[in-house]
């Protein structure tokens, strides 16, 4: 599992960093996404893979930490997820107004000579 | 009150007084000057009253942790010698208010000019009392600072500007060099504590660190002071209120350096080098200083010139490492801070009433003015070093000292003559001010009729010259025994027998002061009828301005400099920069695996899940295919990444994280509607580029960027694997694991995190958020988009055909009518999903969900009303004021935080009970929950006021294009 799942990181990162370097707009607020996703997963994976552990404390029962996965990479990660909503927005409106105010969608804001 | 209390209100007080005088209104003259001159007055007092403790137990010290760990207390220590300063600061700083008040016209803002002039006063005051050597380069920037904004006090004035930005850049500097001086002091000594640095004179000076600390501290203390050669500033400074340069230029801010040079005398003094370098600085200043002085046409540059001038008298006194030179040179600080104020303020009187300063067309006012006249002529002859003044007695001491021979060395030969010279060129220069200001013919032009100023203007001056005297007949009576104990302050033990008598039998400093005297009259004499007429500055070396170099060096760094560093390494162009990003990225995280190895641990597919698999295979396809078709086709682009975030989704609920899952998949929704909001003004695909025929520039950039992507790629998967086949060390997880309950009173541990235990993280977070929405509002409010480059396709030309073609029709009832069916049903979906939000939320602190799952849940619901009905309908029926809900939310978020403080708890402490409620039961309820219900309402604003912002585009479009067909119709 935990290949599948770091090779799973590899590949989103990897895209994510193809696309950041290309010159379209579109091109890097895409390509941030998926770095995006590529980096929670993998500040995920740092509290190690529990597959069918509870999800939440049980009403009444002795508390063993570690019947339970790790809850603070996944606090980070709720964290991240809404800040990169965030940010991903933000993006896209500076994208749609340079391309208002520029005519073009490089991320430079004009054509390559 | 003890002394400790008195020292720090003597440092607190001024500032306190500056905050309580800049807000008095702008006219208020009379409040300003009693408020800045009580502040003074109290100060002179405390400082007075801390004069007991001093002789009993040497210093009086109060120390105040502030930054233990890094060495740094507020620590502040007055012995004799700051003691002298600190009566020095506040009781001349007393006279300068009083003198302002008549000096300053009532046209400017006078409240601000006595709040600098206070604050400036606390920080001089922090800069003699400080007992720690940080603390004391604190101070002494903010004097820079305060001076900067004293001096540019006039600021529509061009020259004051210039000068105070000149001012501020060479003691500014000066201050960053004495920093790093004191941060090896530091590092040697092993404390900033004055006391101990004090002690530690023979360690410093036997350590190869000694040059360097030395330049440093010099530099510092050199900028300050103006030596020689950063003399240049203080003329230039001089476009300053009068007040200012009485104050600053004379008592206070230019004695810092010295004072510094004295205070550190025990530590640095003695060496050859501190000879050399103290000795040429201050001789060439003094010298020079003097010569400059005699051929100034403004009263206050003759002023300046002769500040730098005796200034450089101080340090040379100092260089020359002999006990006796040290007290000489204290005592010439008090004499000259209270001749040179007293002129200064005599200056400033003959410009307030004559309208010039220019000494060549000044004259005769003895007439006009007796009782002034007297005054500066008392003064000046202090400066001068005429018997009976106090400036004498310093200066015989200064010329015992020079002939006394200390480092066999031509300076030292030098010095006698030198001494000699300057004073006779003091001499001249005294002569010059007073005989062309006060004598001569009545000048014929003058801007005012010239009259005595008012007794206040006068009263300082007075009460100056009196002590000139007082000290000049009867020293020992006076002046001793404070200068005693400032002296055995700096020199302990070293304190050597010394005589303040005025009359020493016939010496040879006897004859060297008449010799000065005769030859500086005959100077004058002599060049009297050349400076009536002649150019500003002395002959040939007026040519040779500091300023000048000082100028050209400002221009090529901040300039020249800083263009031939854009020009070279500077990129406006995003790829170069998120290139250098990611490399630096790359290597920041290979260093410590290049370093210390890498062990990717043992390789297995073991335990994998063949579904689990199957599932990352489509994942990985989504994502390598968005990465491949993000160029030029966007749509399918878009939906690829929903794909890769769906299935990223699937591997949080698969590993536990079911409310990652939840916000992801709800994010998810809501990142893609934006965006799909926003395709429409992207461009469409460039016709001109042919694909498949890039030139190979372009070829090898794409295998270049593949590269890295491909290693960033391979990292993380290492990286990842290494750790996740690793068992963990213990984590704080067990902690929040087993306190979730107990203390959050909550079983959904992650929420419990985000709303309780990591509370403030959360605030800060949604304050982000909020912060984010209002500029994506901001943007699109003035925001014109591009005009569609795509022609309508051919369904929507074909419904609009049908549409038009049939009159009881109205264009868009086609696609209406299409949509009927699903747009009834998100109708009907409204309320269903506020339901669900409000169960999202409500069961947030036991069970997956809360705030933010909610509010983004409750924001698709009202997306779907605009998707199905458009925007004018639904806002035709609903009021949506998002910003409102924002506000709501960051407001009752804060609120509950600082509730705690009520219970005298810290910032967002939570409570959590149950509590009772008819037909429903027991209800969990925490404080926290509140909290949540601000993040709630917070993150729906954010989204909606986000979503709608978009939509809003629009029905602009639409605006806009009706605006302009009725243009067209018109005209036609």
């Amino acid at each position: 599992m935990e290949l599948i799942v770091a090779i799973a990181i590899g590949v989103l990162t990897g895209s994510g960093v193809w696309l950041l370097l290309r010159p379209r707009t579109f091109q890097v607020i895409v390509g941030l996404s998926l770095i995006g996703y590529g980096v929670n997963l993998f500040i995920f994976s740092m509290g190690r893979l529990r597959a069918n552990a509870p999800p939440v404390l049980q009403a009444g029962a002795v508390l063993n930490p570690a019947d339970h996965a790790d809850p603070i990479p996944q606090a980070l990660v709720l964290t991240a997820i809404v800040i990169g909503f965030a940010t991903t927005a933000l993006f896209l409106v500076v994208l749609l107004v340079s391309r208002g105010l520029t005519g073009s969608d490089h991320v430079d804001g004009r054509e390559p000579n | 009150m003890t002394d400790e209390t008195s020292l720090v209100l003597m440092i607190v007080l001024p500032f306190a007084g500056s905050l309580a005088v800049i807000v008095l209104p702008k006219n208020a003259r009379n409040a300003a000057a009693t408020l800045a001159g009580a502040v003074a007055l109290i100060g002179l007092v405390l400082a007075a009253g801390s004069y007991r403790s001093i002789l009993d137990r040497g210093a009086v010290r109060s120390d105040i942790q502030w930054l233990p760990t890094l060495g740094l207390d507020f620590t502040l220590r007055m012995d004799g010698f700051a003691w002298l300063f600190a009566m020095l600061i506040s009781g001349i700083g007393f006279l300068v208010v009083i003198y302002a008040r008549y000096y300053m016209s009532p046209e400017d803002p006078v409240p601000r000019f006595f709040s600098f002039l206070l604050a400036f006063m606390g920080s001089m005051l922090g800069v003699v009392i400080s007992g720690n050597l940080i603390l004391l380069v604190v101070f002494w920037e903010l004097t820079s600072i305060f001076s900067f904004l004293l001096i540019g006090y006039w600021h529509r004035n061009a020259s004051a500007r210039d000068g105070a930005r000149m001012a501020l850049t060479i003691t500014g500097l000066g201050g960053l060099g004495l920093l790093a001086g004191f941060l090896l002091i530091g590092h040697l000594v092993g404390s900033y504590d004055l006391d101990r640095v004090l002690a530690s004179g023979d360690l410093i000076r036997s350590h190869g660190l000694y040059v360097p600390i030395l330049v440093l501290v010099l530099l510092g203390a050199f900028t300050k002071s103006a030596q020689f050669p950063f003399h240049f500033w203080l003329p230039n400074a001089m476009a300053a209120p009068t007040p200012v340069s009485a104050y600053l230029h004379s008592a206070t801010m230019v004695k810092a350096g010295v004072f510094l040079l004295a205070r550190l005398w025990p530590v640095l003094a003695g060496t050859y080098e501190w000879f050399w370098i103290v000795g040429f600085a201050g001789m060439m200043s003094f010298v020079l200083g003097a010569y400059f002085a005699i051929f100034q046409r403004d009263v206050k540059g003759l002023l300046a010139y002769s500040t730098i001038s005796h200034l450089g008298l101080i340090t040379l006194l100092l260089s020359l490492g002999s006990p006796l030179g040290a007290v000489a040179a204290i005592f010439h600080m008090i004499n000259h801070a209270t001749f040179k104020a007293s002129l200064f303020m005599a200056a400033g009187i003959i410009d307030h009433e004559t309208g010039t300063r220019d000494m060549q067309r000044l004259g005769g006012l003895f007439r006009f003015m007796p009782y002034t006249a007297t005054l500066a002529m008392v003064a000046s002859a202090a400066m001068a070093g005429v018997p009976l003044l106090n400036g004498f007695l310093s200066k015989e001491m200064f010329f015992a000292e020079a002939i006394a021979t200390h480092a066999d060395s031509i300076l030292d030969t030098a010095a006698p003559y030198a001494a000699v010279l300057g004073s006779a060129f003091a001499v001249a220069y005294s002569v010059r001010f007073i005989h062309s200001v006060f004598f001569g013919p009545l000048p014929a032009d003058l801007p005012r009729e010239p009259h005595e100023p008012p007794f206040f203007m006068r009263f300082p001056i007075q009460l100056l010259v009196l002590a000139c005297l007082l000290v000049g007949i009867v020293p020992g009576l006076t002046i001793g025994p404070f200068l005693h104990t400032a002296v055995t302050a700096v020199l302990g033990s070293a304190t050597p027998e010394y005589s303040l008598a005025v009359w020493h039998g016939f010496t040879i400093p006897l004859f060297m002061s008449v010799l000065a005297l005769a030859g500086g009259a005959i100077l004058y004499l002599l060049l009297k009828d050349y400076l009536a007429r002649c150019e500003d500055g002395p002959p040939y070396l007026r040519r040779l301005r500091g300023q000048r170099v000082f100028e050209r060096v400002v221009v090529a760094v901040s300039w020249r400099g800083a263009r031939f560093m854009e020009s070279r390494l500077g990129t406006r162009r995003l790829q170069p920069q998120l290139r250098l990003l990611v490399v630096v990225a790359v290597i920041a995280a290979a260093w410590p695996f290049y370093r210390l190895g890498f062990d990717p641990g043992r390789l297995t597919v073991q335990g994998a899940d063949v579904s689990f698999a199957g599932i990352w295979a489509i994942g990985v396809l989504c994502a390598l295919g968005a990465a491949w078709q993000a160029k030029f086709h966007r749509l399918f682009a878009l939906i690829l990444l929903g794909g890769a975030g769906l299935v990223t989704c699937i591997t949080f609920v698969w590993f536990s994280a079911p409310d990652l899952a939840l916000t992801q998949l709800l994010v998810e929704v809501v990142t893609t509607v934006l965006i799909l909001l926003g395709l429409r003004w992207l461009p469409k695909r460039s016709t001109d580029v042919t694909p498949g025929l890039a030139t190979t520039g372009a070829r090898l950039r794409r295998y270049r960027d593949l590269a890295m992507a491909v290693t960033c790629g391979t990292g993380m998967t290492m990286i990842a694997y290494a750790v996740m086949t690793r068992t963990p060390p213990a984590t704080i997880a067990d902690f929040f694991l087993t306190k979730a309950y107990s203390e959050g009173g909550g079983r959904n541990v992650v929420n419990v995190i985000l709303v309780d235990f990591r509370g403030f993280d959360t605030f800060g977070e949604i304050t982000v958020l909020s912060i984010v929405a209002l500029t994506v509002f901001a943007l699109l409010r003035r925001f014109r988009p591009a005009p569609d480059n795509v022609a309508p396709p051919e369904q929507q030309r074909l419904q609009r055909a049908f549409d038009e073609a049939r009159p009881y029709r109205e264009a868009g009832d086609t696609v209406s009518d299409y949509l009927l069916i699903p747009a009834v049903i998100m109708q009907w979906l409204f309320p269903v999903i506020i339901v669900f939000a409000a169960y999202l939320f409500m069961r947030g602190h036991d069970l997956p969900g809360g705030g933010f799952v909610a509010g983004i849940a409750l924001a698709t619901a009202f997306i779907l009303q605009y998707l199905a009905a458009g925007t004018r309908w639904v806002e035709d029926r609903l009021r949506v004021l998002p910003v409102n809900w924002i506000g709501f939310g960051l407001l009752l978020a804060a609120l509950v935080g600082a509730g705690s403080w009520l219970f005298g708890y810290p910032f967002l402490t939570s409570y959590s009970g149950y509590v009772e409620l008819p037909l429903i039961g027991s209800v969990p309820a925490a404080s926290a929950t509140l909290f949540d219900l601000g993040v709630f309402s917070l993150v729906l604003g954010a989204t909606v006021l986000m979503l709608i912002a978009l939509a809003h585009q629009s029905i602009r479009r639409l605006r806009a294009s009706r605006i302009a067909a009725q243009g067209n119709e018109e005209i036609a």
